[in-house]
């Protein structure tokens, strides 16, 4: 998170909200994320007008245009490309990059594990509902084999990526996981997200009722305690037989990567926390500071100096 | 001893050899002579895209041409006057280009039966009649370069490297020209290497003096400077004067430049360029892909810098939806494509200018850019300035279309003084600009995305960091001024007018176009776009010599065409548009203004021959004059 003047009056979730209709529809999980983001907002101490917001395509994706920050709804799958521009264009800019599990990991996997590799300062909200839901309906990459969707009428024959795991494989350096209908958790993973310096990618599941509605009923409600495993740091974690106490600050991904690789167990609670959260130079830090440096070894460019460099002649007066 | 000295007003020199043979480094290092001398000059380096083919084969052949002159000089020559020859492969990929009489300097140190085979010399070409018709010099050049080099101990392989250099050492006696230059030259690139310096050194000093003090060569000659106008020159190629525009664009604006781009030939030298002018807040960013390096440049935009990429005809396909986003945000951006022989992968190292109706439709929707093309390799410079002015006044994506030729080519260039540029003015938005009354009934300042400047037609461009204008934009279609998404078809109908507006307003803000009509009795117009400016005034000349009159136009704007374009193509009677492509300026030509406009076309990778296009213009003078008869 970039350190910036703390502003004069304090603000509320409702100067965070724009004046834009929410168009979702009924009973979408992304109504809790919206309103858990503009909750905890004021609290990140952060200018509304230091704070923008970048999305691709998808239901999740309009997020932008609900908050009274500075927003892009870009392209399909390029969010990533275009805040890394941001952020590496402005210091003091806080920025966030709302996606799906279509645009994310499909459209936009490219530019997802090369943002998270660089490590440049962006909290990423992947909202992943399992399903395309503004296309209506087609099998995602996250979806299950087997899935039956308007594309796959025998049942999809693609093997789903794990968010986390490929999070984890990129190097990333906050990964997390939460789910939309459990408000307090979802609120404490995003503003650990949002605090961290660097790439933070944190995977959110989110129901879509109309295409792909209870995807995740299992992990809801009083009975669903046994089906989550809440990862803090220090918890007592089992894996294949070996035991150990869950670090997420451990530079080593190896046993982060092993904790989400549970989600593959039937027998095994779904993992959900922060995985891993470890401090790693920033892309767009190290980019300012190759620039600073340069200034600071040489003074700022002198163009004319520039444009007179390398072999170079003079005509006193017209040569003929 | 002294030889007789002959002068000269023109040389077209080619150096060829294998690709690892240095001869980029030699034709570059002879042209810095020559520029420093006070020659005018072209160049045009031809390369294999592959970086070390086999060895000695003809797509293995490395070549780099030289035009050096006493006057002012449009092109790199047609036909050699003078090539050097540096392995059998060279000799026979370049005979064929050789007018009569031309000189050939040959190293017949790799003149074996094997590498002769390899070629398909059924017999050695320096034993029978094959180059009777040229004044050959046969030289083992490679075996008096090690011989030369033999104190400093290398092995016969590193000490036979040094060849390239005193090959330039005998072509530089043969035009009386200095190695002093190049000999600070080779101190400063091998500081390190003290050795393979000073065996550089002594190659270069061995080849003048092998000229000076052997019979070999009956005369030496001289080509006296050109006549210039006052001022302060250097050798530029269209790459480096394209980077340094970009820098001069962002501190003309005020603005950081940021730069995202994916390697890819031929553009990669401006990526390499800017990254070394951090000193002038210009970051580079070498992106996964060509989509997320412009996808960079669009946020960097939106923040408040100046967003640049930069690739060539297959980037440009890959970026199309972002410039499309970049249209639909209006947010300055400059997208430099530089050329290069198409579809598909192509030709890499070569030119073309077949990528213009890319450029200019190439994108989902009605989606307008302007269009920009600098016109020689100095010429980079004040184009690419020009494209910052465009996309930071109108709040643009433009297009920026160098290639091949401009970008590897070089040319003596006029320094500008930076004092005399005019400013870019970002002008970003730092009020509210529409007032209105919230449900209360109480007057309430908004800051609208997009209302427009009336002159431009320009939205405000307000960077995150100034409170109050918080907004959001994006890739949907936007309602007219307060820029939240509307789906109400006559907003779209009237935005899409709007867009296309705004870019055919750029059009009012550009000077009148120069014809150039010596005579002012031209009937026949040449017009063209781009690199094909050298080639098209060269042949004009020659039209003109021959005691035709001709005109010529060249268009720096594509889109918007100039306002006066229509009168002038109007005016003549026949209108013929020279293009590396199948005609795609002509097409836009005759759409536009309904003028039979005549395209002739090449595609081989080169730009036009000034003899053999002078031959086609004067091919339509002829019949122009027949018809009018």
């Amino acid at each position: 998170m970039t350190t910036v003047d703390l502003p004069a009056p304090a603000l509320t979730a409702k100067d965070f909200s724009s004046d834009q209709e929410v168009r979702w529809c009924p009973g979408c999980g992304d109504y809790a994320v919206l309103k858990a983001v503009q909750s905890f907002l004021p609290d990140l101490g952060l200018r509304r007008e230091n704070i923008v917001f970048v999305s691709g395509i998808g239901c999740s994706s309009r997020f932008p245009y609900y908050l009274d920050t500075y927003g892009m709804h870009s392209i399909h799958g390029r969010a990533p490309s275009i805040a890394t521009g941001i952020a590496t264009a402005r210091e003091d800019l806080n920025v966030w990059v709302v996606t799906g599990d279509g645009d994310a990991l499909s459209i936009g996997g490219n530019h997802l594990i090369h943002a998270l590799r660089r490590n440049v300062n962006m909290t990423i909200l992947l909202f992943n509902n399992r399903i395309y839901g503004l296309t209506k309906g087609q099998y995602s990459p996250t979806s299950e084999t087997g899935k039956v969707t308007k594309s796959t009428p025998v049942g999809s024959i693609d093997h789903p990526f794990n968010p986390v795991s490929l999070a984890l494989g990129a190097e990333a350096s906050f990964v997390a996981r939460t789910i939309d209908c459990d408000r307090k958790h979802l609120t404490a993973v995003l503003a650990a997200a949002a605090a961290h310096r660097g790439t933070s990618l944190v995977e959110i599941y989110q129901n879509c009722p109309i295409f792909n509605d209870g995807a995740f009923e299992g992990l809801k409600g009083p009975d669903a305690a046994d089906q989550l495993l809440r990862l803090e740091p220090g918890l007592e974690v089992t894996v294949d037989g070996q035991t150990w106490t869950h670090d997420p600050t451990e530079a080593n991904p190896t046993r982060q990567f092993a904790i989400s690789r549970l989600d593959g167990d039937p027998d095994s609670p779904v993992p959900v926390g922060i995985f891993r959260q470890v401090d790693r130079p920033t892309y767009d830090d190290q980019a300012r500071a190759q620039v600073a440096d340069a200034l600071a070894a040489a003074g700022p460019g002198d163009l004319q100096a520039l444009l007179d460099s390398g072999d170079t002649w003079s005509v006193a007066e017209e040569r003929a | 001893m002294s030889h007789p000295v002959t002068e000269l007003d023109r040389v077209v020199i080619r150096f060829a050899g294998d690709s690892g043979d240095g001869m980029q480094l030699t034709g570059d290092r002879f042209t810095q002579e020559a520029a420093v001398f006070g020659n005018d000059l072209s160049t045009l380096p031809n390369f294999p895209a592959e970086i070390r083919a086999p060895q000695g084969t003809i797509p293995g052949v490395s070549s780099f041409q030289l035009h050096f002159a006493s006057y002012d000089i449009l092109t790199p020559g047609d036909r050699p006057d003078v090539l050097v020859a540096m392995n059998p492969a060279a000799l026979k990929a370049n005979t064929g280009d050789l007018p009569k009489g031309a000189t050939v300097i040959v190293d017949t140190h790799d003149f074996t039966a094997r590498n002769l085979t390899k070629v398909g010399y059924a017999a050695n070409p320096l034993e029978d009649e094959t180059l009777a018709d040229f004044a050959v010099h046969a030289v083992d050049l490679t075996g008096m370069t090690v011989e030369a080099v033999k104190e400093f101990g290398l092995s016969r392989k590193d000490a036979a490297r040094s060849k390239n250099m005193f090959a330039l050492g005998l072509v530089s006696w043969l035009y009386g020209r200095d190695v002093a230059g190049t000999e600070t030259y080779l101190a400063h690139k091998f500081a390190t290497k003290p050795t393979i310096r000073d065996a550089n050194v002594a190659a270069l000093r061995a080849g003048w003096n092998f000229g000076e003090t052997t019979e070999t060569f009956a005369v030496s000659y001289v080509v006296k400077p050109a006549p210039a106008a006052p001022g302060r020159y250097r050798n530029i190629t269209g790459n480096t004067a394209l980077s340094y525009g970009l820098v001069a664009a962002g501190r003309l604006s005020g603005l950081p430049v940021l730069m995202g781009a994916y390697p890819i030939t031929p553009a990669s030298d401006i990526l390499h360029e800017l990254s070394k002018h951090k000193r002038f807040g210009v970051t580079t960013f070498q992106a996964e892909d060509e989509i997320a390096a412009i996808g960079a440049a669009v946020g960097a935009s939106f923040a408040g810098t100046l967003g640049v990429t930069a690739t060539s005809g297959p980037g440009v396909a890959l970026k199309s939806e972002a410039m499309g986003l970049a249209v639909m945000t209006e947010l300055p951006l400059v997208v430099v494509d530089v050329q290069r022989g198409g579809p598909s992968t192509g030709l890499p190292t070569k030119t073309e200018q077949s990528d213009l109706l890319q450029a200019m439709y190439g994108r989902n929707g009605e989606a307008p850019m302007p269009v920009i093309a600098p016109q020689s390799p100095g010429d980079c410079f004040a184009a690419a300035v020009e494209a910052a002015r465009i996309a930071i006044t109108y709040r643009t994506p433009v297009m920026l279309l160098s290639d091949g030729y401009l970008a590897n080519g070089s040319e003596p260039w006029a320094i500008p003084s930076v004092a005399d540029l005019p400013a870019i003015e970002p002008g970003f938005a730092t009020a509210p600009n529409h007032s209105t009354t919230n449900a209360k009934g109480e007057p309430v300042e908004e800051f609208w995305p997009y209302l427009r400047d009336e002159e431009t037609l320009a939205r405000p461009w307000a960077i995150p960091g100034t409170a109050g204008l918080e907004h959001r934009i994006g890739g949907l279609e936007k309602g007219e001024g307060h820029g939240n998404i509307s789906y109400d078809p006559a907003n779209h109908d009237r935005m899409v007018r709007i867009r296309a507006e705004k870019v055919q307003r750029i059009a009012d803000s550009l000077p009148p176009l120069e014809v150039d009509d010596p005579s002012g009795q031209a009937d026949v117009l040449v017009i063209g776009w781009g690199s094909t400016y050298g080639p098209i005034g060269a042949a004009c000349r020659r039209v003109r010599a021959a005691g035709h009159p001709i005109a010529q136009v060249h268009l720096r704007h594509v889109n918007p065409l100039p306002n006066d374009l229509g009168a002038i193509l109007r005016r003549y009677d026949r209108v013929v548009c020279p293009e590396m492509n199948l005609g795609q300026l002509s097409r836009l030509l005759r759409a536009e203004y309904l003028v039979d406009v005549r395209p002739i076309t090449t595609v081989r990778g080169l730009p036009f021959g000034a003899e053999a296009l002078a031959h086609d213009l004067l091919t339509h003078v002829t019949r122009t004059a027949e018809a009018l008869a």
